[in-house]
């Protein structure tokens, strides 16, 4: 479980989250929404170690990270998977050395188990005979399901996934929503997703909550998101930047 | 914000600059850590060797050949004038390429061709999140990037910087015998005569503080890229200028050292 207390996190004079509280439950799909340049991407870097909040607490598993030394925060940082919004894949490595990467290194299975595994988590995400080909070479689609696989592939307790969908056609949006939820359904991890597609968010999200202006103004389920008469819930869902700019103006 | 004021301008690059050392110096401290762990990827550390050292050859050898020869041809020209024969041209081209130009020039180059594409290669990273990915992939940038550098650029620098003096050497040895008519004997024999092995060490103690100076400012300005291909750049420049300017400052401070060591 990840408990969330109090979290702010300044850039210079900018102040991007100021004071979020949330409990993630373990096996849960729960979706942060947001605005672009909301904060939502540097809220999964402060929860996943990446960054250092500047105020608050952040417990995995009941383990306090905030403060942690990097050797002991190392060892949380391994819970999780993480598909970053563009891929990150290791552009000096081939797509089978980056599905191995993190096997080589969390696991003491053979060379030959390693390769094995690599071939079945890339026909997870749907993907044949791309091992020996190098990052450039694929499409974004492609390397976002390459991606997956790595992510996946050290079958972390926690995986989360950085705007997935943005940047992708709806057909291949909707591939990859299905792979989610056939994943969800196989491993069963806790994910968390943040994004600002909505269409997604319904798909797949057992809850979802709204970031705005560096707090979260809404959490509840799907179903109960969907009617909330939250004002930003319902400007949001509308696309409607009537009445939250203006007020983002006042401040 | 934009300041207009120049004290404030000022301080600000002071505080920069400090923040700059000490994350440098942290960088250096965890690197430091690590060095003795199991490596990350031992493939890594000479797959790295092979990119410093071998990949370098060709321009450290040509830049040293033409070292060696342009220091004959001045040496003996220089000679000639002032004792009417072309004498010492042996000494003068070792000892120069022993002690100062060898190692200088070398560090110089690798800072240019190395430290250029470490900090460029790290930077890329960094702005495209490859640099947050090895977090969560059971290792850290220290660990899987830094190490394998440090151990690579310190090991090659040296070795590098030796072949690049006998290089210097023999094109001074061919300008010396085609240019001034001077036996080959001759030109060995001031070389025997003189230079030794301790004046060898001065020059290899000064390329393995070059080594350590390219290696942590090219890893550290890669590891603090920020602002896309137009940072990767901006990082690149001053990872270069930054090593050259160190390079050259410390190289007076560490002959005065170890000429009072007694290491000449």
């Amino acid at each position: 479980m990840i408990e969330i207390r109090g979290l702010y996190k300044n850039f210079g004079s900018q102040q991007v989250l100021k004071g979020i509280n949330l409990d993630i439950n373990d096996g849960e799909i729960f979706t942060l929404l947001g605005g672009s340049g909301g904060g939502k991407s540097v809220f999964l870097k402060n929860v996943i170690g990446l960054l250092t909040p500047d105020g608050g607490s952040i417990k995995i598993d009941g383990e306090e990270i905030v403060g942690l030394k990097q050797k002991n925060l190392t060892k949380i940082q391994t819970k999780f998977g993480m598909l970053f919004q563009g891929g990150a894949l290791f552009d000096s490595l081939t797509v089978g050395e980056n599905v191995a990467f993190g096997l080589r290194r969390l696991t003491d299975f053979s060379d030959n188990k390693i390769r094995g595994l690599v071939i079945d988590y890339l026909e997870m995400v749907n993907l044949k005979g791309v091992e020996d080909k190098l990052p450039e070479s694929l499409s974004i689609g492609m390397k976002r399901r390459v991606a997956l696989a790595r992510a996946i592939a050290t079958s972390p307790k926690y995986i989360f996934y950085d705007e997935p969908t943005t940047g992708l056609d709806p057909i291949t949006t909707d591939v990859i929503s299905d792979l989610f939820l056939e994943l969800q359904q196989k491993l069963k991890p806790t994910s968390v997703m943040v994004t600002h597609d909505l269409q997604t968010a319904y798909k797949v999200s057992d809850r979802i909550a709204l970031l705005y202006d560096g707090v979260i103004v809404e959490v509840s389920t799907t179903e109960a998101f969907k009617k909330s008469t939250n004002p930003h819930v319902v400007k949001f869902i509308e696309g409607s930047s009537k009445g939250l700019l203006s007020e983002k103006n006042k401040d | 914000m934009i300041r207009h004021n120049p004290a404030e301008m000022f301080m600000e690059q002071i505080e920069a600059a400090a923040h700059g050392i000490g994350g440098a110096v942290y960088m250096v401290k965890t690197v430091l850590g690590l060095l003795f762990d199991k490596p990350d990827d031992t493939r890594n550390i000479f797959k790295q060797m092979v990119r410093v050292g071998v990949d370098s050859m060709p321009i450290v050898l040509l830049s040293s050949l033409f070292t060696g020869m342009v220091l004959a041809l001045q040496s003996g020209v220089a000679s000639i004038k002032v004792f009417d024969e072309a004498i010492f041209i042996g000494t003068l081209v070792s000892f120069s390429m022993v002690l100062e130009l060898g190692p200088v020039l070398t560090a110089m180059v690798l800072a240019g061709r190395v430290g250029a594409s470490i900090t460029a290669e790290i930077g890329t990273m960094k702005v495209t999140e490859q640099i947050d990915a090895l977090y969560t992939l059971g290792t850290t940038p220290e660990k899987y990037l830094a190490v394998p550098l440090f151990i690579a650029t310190i090991i090659m620098l040296p070795v590098v910087t030796l072949i690049a003096d006998v290089t210097g050497i023999a094109g001074g040895y061919v300008v010396a015998i085609k240019a001034f008519d001077i036996p080959g004997s001759v030109y060995r024999n001031d070389i025997l005569t003189h230079l030794q092995i301790v004046h060898f060490v001065h020059g290899l103690v000064k390329s393995v503080f070059f080594a350590f100076i390219i290696v942590t400012v090219s890893c550290y300005k890669g590891f603090t890229t920020a602002g896309g291909a137009e940072g990767v750049g901006r990082s690149t420049t001053r990872a270069v200028v930054i090593s050259m300017i160190l390079i050259l400052t410390l190289d007076y401070f560490l002959s005065t050292l170890l000429n009072v060591l007694g290491i000449i």
